[in-house]
């Protein structure tokens, strides 16, 4: 077999979730019934989300989703395990974060819409969104430039005695790029409250990790930076909890930046617009779907006691119903006014954009649709 | 009032503004203990602490990085770049982020800092100590640019600049650090972002410079009033956004436009700048636009006084100019 197994990448990786369901009680969180329950409902709502925004990609009526198949577990588990007055700088898979934090999902689907309300007013690709208000960052297609701005925003805090900690996630592929190392550096300099929150999902659109790095980890990158670094079962949301949770604390008390590595993987492709099956085994999919973190955390709820079949599929129909209201509220607003592109390229606007705005106005107009 | 060279004054604008706002940081590589490689930064952390004023590891990426997650704070970050030739592993951090942070966040997020860095040649610093990349800032939208010629300015010019919304790309041409004195008032004041200044009077051809080049272009200015040709000299001091009205209203009265900078030529600031008079003065203009630049080559080191546009290239120009 060429390639890697949930089995064997995660055969010496901390885990909570056993397979019969029942959670290791010597590293078992103990999280209250409320959240596991809550973190069950956002893993399954995402799920929902994500299949359907593709449908709609490939229907025509959006133009883009880069999403979150199989990686549920590690972003909700991180989000999850922040608390409330930390700061998110998110890469772009992690439209949950949002959601859990508490973004109605029309305003999301406005985002993928590029309407009229979305909140980046049209301006950016579909999963390109801001949420300042629910301390989320905004979101940039360059990898990795994130990682340096966390750890600068979390000097801040501190600079401004606030205990703030800082959680910038990315994927396997963005340790190649300058901004990790540098990013790590400076935090391991500086002793900046920051998680670095590695989604390391096997693929870098069409690289797998194993071209990525000779490292035998990602976590192991941290030593160089002298910054810890872990890994953990990222298709186990328990153990990524318990993971996240122990580096929030500890870069809160003073103990310096933490970097995560999540092992997951991505079971879809990079996005609507990659098409995986050029570069990777369907066998590797089929493995990987095995190890699926809804399925984990099912399993020891209903073990628990917590969850039933049932219960999902009413939970599962009142989502549909909330996304299909969402997306036909999104769909039917209008586009951005037309200048609006020319506001916020600076705080106000010099003469030269108000000269462009007029002769754009002026002008003919484009075909409409792409 | 207090006579002060460049280096002083920038270290005086850093020190009000720092005494005004605990949100202004200094960051940067040197820029503690040394005070900066030009001693800008010169006492700033002994005034302020280290956490106000710190030195960096070696990576100008991280230098940005790190200052536009403080600027996101609520912060007032005022990284410094050692050279503005080593500018370009931040690049990246200028133009995907810093220079987009407000638009592509619908104005949720702004990045208010000012990255301040040494810029042009006339030191002997061969082609990595020497280059002027202006106008590759100018054409990102999104940043304001700024390059003082004075001492007066530069402080004025950079207390507006640290209180400005926007980020700005403050560029401090090295050659004139410490060349020039002038009296500089003590305490706050501020000459605002996007007025340029007529600095010399003259009704046959205009002559726009920055920097370092505005005291070529007043030089050549001064030898070509001996051949009977008076130029009025504009130093535009912040370079974006441009103070247009200044430019065409002199071109309307000159009829003739010379504009010189140090950075090479194809695609320099100079093609915008006569792009623009020939889209509102053309019917004003009595010759062609003229561009006395650097060349199209990389900055050389031994024949550098060859390559940069020094007075004795400016002369001709404005002779052939005022002559067509």
């Amino acid at each position: 077999m060429d390639f890697q197994t949930p089995e064997t990448t995660l055969a010496n990786v901390p885990t909570v979730l056993r397979a019969d369901g029942s959670a290791d009680p010597a590293t078992d969180p103990g999280l209250d019934a409320q959240l596991l329950r809550e973190l069950m409902r956002a893993m399954v709502r995402t799920r929902i989300v994500d299949e359907r925004l593709v449908l709609l990609q490939r229907q025509g009526r959006i133009g883009f989703h880069i999403g979150s198949l199989g990686e549920e577990a590690t972003i909700l588990g991180s989000i999850a395990a922040l608390r409330p007055q930390d700061w998110i700088f998110p890469c772009y898979r992690e439209f949950s974060a949002l959601l859990w934090r508490g973004l109605p999902l029309g305003t999301y689907l406005d985002n993928m819409f590029g309407n009229e309300d979305d909140p980046v007013r049209g301006r950016q690709m579909p999963d390109h969104w801001t949420a300042r208000a629910l301390r989320i960052g905004s979101v940039s297609s360059p990898i990795g430039t994130q990682i340096t701005q966390a750890v600068g925003f979390a000097m801040a805090a501190r600079h401004k005695a606030e205990d703030v900690v800082t959680m910038a996630f990315f994927g396997d592929g963005a340790t190649s790029s300058n901004d990790f190392h540098t990013g790590l550096n400076f935090a391991g300099v500086y002793r900046a409250p920051t998680v670095f929150l590695c989604r390391n999902n096997g693929w870098a659109i069409s690289v797998p990790t194993a071209k990525q790095t000779a490292s035998t980890s990602f976590a192991d990158k941290g030593v160089a930076y002298g910054v810890r670094g872990v890994q953990c079962d990222g298709n186990d949301v328990l153990a990524v909890w318990r993971t996240v949770r122990d580096a929030v604390s500890r870069a809160a008390a003073g103990e310096g930046p933490q970097l995560v590595e999540c092992i997951t993987y991505r079971l879809s492709g990079h996005s609507t617009s990659d098409d995986p099956k050029v570069y990777r085994a369907d066998d590797e999919v089929t493995a990987w779907r095995r190890a699926d973190p809804i399925a984990r955390l099912r399993r020891h709820l209903e073990l628990k006691g917590l969850w039933t079949e049932d219960e999902e599929k009413a939970w599962a129909a009142s989502c549909e119903a909330e996304l299909k209201a969402a997306i036909e509220g999104a769909e039917k607003k209008a586009p951005p006014a037309l200048s609006s592109m020319f506001d916020d390229v600076f705080a106000e606007r010099p003469w030269h954009l108000e000269e462009q705005c007029a002769a754009l106005l002026a002008g003919p107009r484009a075909p409409r649709g792409h | 009032m207090p006579q002060m060279n460049m280096v002083q004054a920038l270290n005086d604008a850093l020190r009000v503004e720092m005494r005004r706002n605990r949100d202004v940081v200094v960051l940067g590589e040197d820029v503690g203990k040394l005070g900066g490689v030009f001693r800008v930064t010169q006492g700033l952390q002994d005034e302020f602490g280290e956490s106000r004023c710190f030195d960096t590891p070696l990576a100008e990426g991280g230098i940005l990085g790190v200052a536009i997650g403080m600027a996101l704070y609520g912060l007032r970050p005022v990284p410094e770049i050692q050279f503005s030739d080593f500018i370009f592993p931040a690049y990246d951090q200028i133009v995907s982020e810093l220079a987009k942070y407000r638009y592509r966040s619908g104005g949720e997020y702004t990045c208010p800092l000012v990255v301040r860095t040494p810029v042009g040649g006339g030191i002997r610093g061969g082609h990595y100590h020497s280059q002027s990349p202006e106008s590759q800032f100018i054409h990102v939208a999104g940043l304001k640019v700024v390059c003082p010629s004075n001492p007066y300015d530069a402080k004025g010019l950079l207390l507006s600049s640290i209180r400005d919304d926007d980020p700005v790309l403050f560029f401090e041409p090295k050659r004139v650090y410490r060349a020039a004195r002038a009296d500089v008032p003590e305490g706050d004041y501020t000459i605002p972002l996007g007025e340029a200044k007529v600095v010399r009077e003259g009704q046959h051809v205009t002559v726009v410079a920055w920097g370092a080049m505005l005291y070529e272009a007043l030089a050549a200015a001064e030898q070509a009033a001996t051949q009977g040709i008076e130029c009025d000299v504009i130093d535009l001091r912040t370079l974006w956004p441009l103070d247009i009205d200044c430019i065409v209203a002199s071109v309307e009265r000159t009829g003739r436009i010379v504009v010189v900078h140090e950075a090479p030529k194809s695609c320099g600031f100079g093609s915008e700048i006569v792009a623009l008079v020939n889209e509102k003065a053309f019917l004003h203009l009595e010759a062609p636009p003229v561009r006395v630049t650097g060349w199209d080559t990389p900055f050389p080191y031994t024949l550098e006084n060859e390559y940069l546009p020094l007075a004795h290239r400016i002369l001709p120009a404005l002779v052939e100019t005022a002559r067509y």
